[in-house]
């Protein structure tokens, strides 16, 4: 088994259509039709991702997403109808990691979640400084004066790629390559999103950012250790 | 100088006659005060008229009646007179002269000159005028007819009076016999100084009536002009909102006359084009409301069916060959399906004015090159060489590079798909203002009816022809939406059997309107360049593009 994978999603056929193509490619799926069943599913299941449709009847998919963002770090991958700027950033605003529009094929869901899901081999065990904070990599912990920080697989990902190349300046292009997997040109607002949500949990001020900096007109680094 | 006072006379003129054009009330105060100074004029004149001629009536038969009467009294002085006494006549000439002129029932100064007939030579005949200085030039006139007829005469003349002054005045005539020495003549010189007076007073009265009444014409006229230019004004000033898109703007409605009436009725008017605008308005936002949301509620079936043609592609291989066939079909009709809705959406969202323009410098000429390099495999297989041909230095301009990556993208491949095997090129080039970017092929060409269809909805330039690479139909008119999201242009110019060429041209700057491409529309090597002779007899130029039909 690849992983375990919560597909929440009102429209059954489709859930139903996703159970079998991520069965074929060697997943574990459990479906949820109603967005109220989606975090007691996701207590009892404990999946590995989570697969949510945007648009649902009773618990919106937006607030299923800010719920299970509250109480676990799992990658979250949004199925959406709409591409307009709005709903996405809304999306990924309230904790998803990656969204993928309606019509996908079938190969590029596959894809976003193999990115998400790449994690599982186990990193050499490595210590990295930014700012004043200290990444230990295999451990998957930040801390802060020992203190350690939460941060989502994602954003620890993001951190850690801008951390070992600290001398880099970091295209949102390059980061989105690296951190989220994808080939081809995607939507840079991937990246923003989630620099302005890694800023908020390691920042002293996120107004005034010290570990992750903007450079103008480029991209972001990591800030000097 | 001369020049310049003649420049400025020449602008005053215009100047007014513009005035004169745009302003109803102007001209119905000049027109008013014209006619009516005309009027008043002309009844001033026939006035002045009557009261001179009753003026002069009056004089005349006084200045006959007292003539009559002095004319017998010097006749009887001279009959009666002692003519033993010698000299009598010389004393009593110039006595009875001088008692006429004081006498009479008329005032002024009139005077009385007794004058000798043509009959008389002796230069010691006695003479008699009533004052030294009187000018007897104004008797000139009448002396032959007094000696000839014998009879009373009179007639009207003028005399210079000693201050230089010329006075009309009316001269009575009759001849007077001294016996003894022979026919005198008697006149009479009545000044008409005083009914002079009168009538310049009469005529300033007159004049200053006039003017004070053409001056009242004129405020009635404009007081009564405007109160029916201000409604209709308004009118205009409200009809101009109006067509501005102020459509909420309405005349004010004030009594019952006329004028209220046109007030209500536009406001009607106004009234019911707003509710047919808002009506138009709503349908459309309805309509493209629609399309939007069955764009995308078509989706999660769509993905759905997606998945499962692909579950049934993978498993192609283990299918009997017609439904391993059906399979394939599937797949390529649904990719074909999916770029349809995804353009229907482009669309819908350029028509729900959605589109957001994310512009930055760009340089075009390598947006070009990398969907030149990216259509290559497409060329290839339909045998077409695809050129690029850009300035070194690049072509930068403040773009939305999917966008123009998308236009150019799509101009290519409609390019290869019609160049039927031969040579395709694009042409970058840039000017100060703008950069634009040509895409030749030298395929069947386009009708000159059809330049201007191809930016069409769903328009094909050959209905009966199949379609090939299965374009939407849609991508010329999002590749025009792009453009003018831009602020530029794409035309298109085609000949029968020369092939088409698509320009697109961008300002440089966002928000700099264009004035000019730095590509010529027709490229230069139609065969209508190239044989310049058989330009002569080409009846019109098929160029065309949207902005020519009014888009």
């Amino acid at each position: 088994m690849k992983g375990r994978v919560l597909i929440v999603d009102d429209d059954t056929a489709l859930a139903e259509m996703l159970g079998i193509v991520l069965r074929g490619e060697g997943y574990e799926p459990t479906l949820c039709a109603d967005g109220d069943q989606a975090l007691p599913m996701f207590r009892e299941h404990k999946p590995d991702l989570v697969l949510l449709d945007l648009m649902l009847p009773g618990t919106d998919g937006i607030d299923v997403c800010r719920a299970i963002r509250a109480e676990s770090g799992v990658p979250i991958v949004m199925l959406t109808a709409k591409t307009d700027t709005i709903d996405v950033v809304v999306g990924l605003e309230s904790g998803a990691d990656d969204y993928v529009v309606k019509p996908f094929k079938p190969k590029e869901l596959v894809a976003r979640i193999r990115a998400r899901l790449r994690r599982s081999e186990e990193p050499a065990p490595e210590l990295l400084e930014i700012g004043d904070l200290v990444i230990d990599v295999a451990g998957h912990s930040v801390r802060r004066d020992g203190g350690p920080i939460p941060l989502t697989p994602l954003e620890f990902d993001l951190l850690v790629a801008l951390a070992r190349k600290p001398w880099q300046v970091f295209t949102r292009e390059v980061l989105l390559e690296q951190v989220w997997g994808y080939r081809h040109a995607a939507d840079t607002r991937l990246v923003n999103v989630h620099v302005q949500r890694l800023r908020s949990k390691v920042e002293r001020d996120p107004e005034r950012p010290e570990v992750v900096v903007t450079v103008r007109g480029v991209g972001y680094k990591a800030g000097p250790a | 100088m001369v020049r310049r006072a003649r420049t400025l006379v020449r602008r005053g003129w215009r100047r007014s006659i513009a005035l004169w054009r745009r302003s109803l009330q102007l001209r119905v105060v000049t027109t008013t005060v014209t006619f009516s100074l005309l009027a008043i004029l002309l009844l001033g004149n026939v006035l002045v008229t009557q009261v001179r001629d009753g003026l002069l009536e009056d004089r005349r038969q006084a200045s006959l009646a007292e003539a009559s009467t002095g004319l017998r009294a010097a006749q009887e002085a001279f009959d009666s007179a002692d003519r033993s006494e010698p000299g009598v006549f010389d004393t009593l000439v110039p006595d009875l002269v001088r008692q006429l002129a004081r006498g009479g029932g008329s005032e002024g100064n009139k005077d009385v000159v007794l004058l000798r007939g043509p009959d008389i030579n002796s230069p010691e005949a006695p003479l008699g005028r009533s004052s030294s200085g009187a000018d007897i030039t104004a008797l000139d006139t009448l002396r032959p007819q007094v000696q000839n007829r014998s009879a009373q005469l009179w007639t009207y003349a003028a005399v210079q009076r000693d201050s230089g002054r010329r006075v009309p005045v009316i001269v009575v005539g009759a001849p007077v016999q001294i016996p003894g020495i022979g026919a005198y003549e008697l006149y009479y010189i009545f000044p008409l100084d005083k009914e002079q007076d009168t009538l310049a007073l009469v005529r300033r009265a007159l004049l200053l009536g006039a003017l004070g009444l053409v001056v009242l014409v004129g405020g009635i006229a404009w007081l009564v002009t405007r109160q029916v230019v201000t409604p209709v004004r308004m009118a205009a000033r409200i009809a101009e909102r109006l067509s501005a898109g102020r459509l909420e703007e309405r005349m004010r409605v004030r009594g019952e006359d006329d004028l209220a009436r046109l007030a209500a009725s536009f406001n009607r008017m106004a009234t019911s084009l707003q509710r047919q605008i808002r009506q138009l308005e709503d349908l459309s936002r309805v309509q493209r409301r629609f399309v939007s949301d069955v764009s995308h509620e078509l989706r999660t079936p769509l993905t759905t069916v997606r998945m499962a043609a692909d579950v049934l592609h993978e498993a192609r291989a283990g299918f009997d060959p017609s439904v391993e066939r059906s399979a394939e079909i599937l797949q390529a009709q649904l990719d074909r399906f999916e770029s349809l809705l995804a353009d229907l959406l482009e669309i819908s969202r350029y028509d729900a004015g959605a589109a957001l323009l994310e512009a930055e410098p760009t340089d075009i000429a390598s947006v070009a090159r990398q969907v030149v390099e990216a259509m290559e495999p497409l060329a290839d297989r339909r045998g077409s060489l695809l050129a690029l041909v850009s300035p070194p230095e690049g072509a930068v301009a403040e773009v939305d590079s999917r966008r123009i990556e998308r236009v150019l993208r799509n101009l290519v491949v409609n390019a290869i798909e019609h160049g039927e095997g031969r040579p395709v090129t694009v042409l970058v080039a840039a000017d100060d203002e703008a950069v634009a970017v040509a895409v030749r092929d030298r395929g069947m060409g386009l009708a000159a009816s059809d330049v201007t269809m191809v930016f069409n909805r769903f328009w094909r330039a050959d209905p009966a022809r199949a379609r090939t690479t299965g374009g939407t139909g849609l991508g010329l008119s999002i590749a025009m939406e792009d453009a003018h999201l831009h602020g530029g242009w794409l035309q298109a110019w085609g000949e029968p059997g020369d092939g088409c060429q698509f320009r697109l041209t961008l300002p440089r700057r966002q928000g700099t309107e264009l004035d000019g491409s730095p590509i010529p529309l027709e490229p230069a090597d139609s065969s209508r360049r190239r044989r310049p002779a058989l330009r002569a007899g080409a009846p019109y130029q098929r160029v065309g593009s949207p902005e020519d039909v009014g888009a």
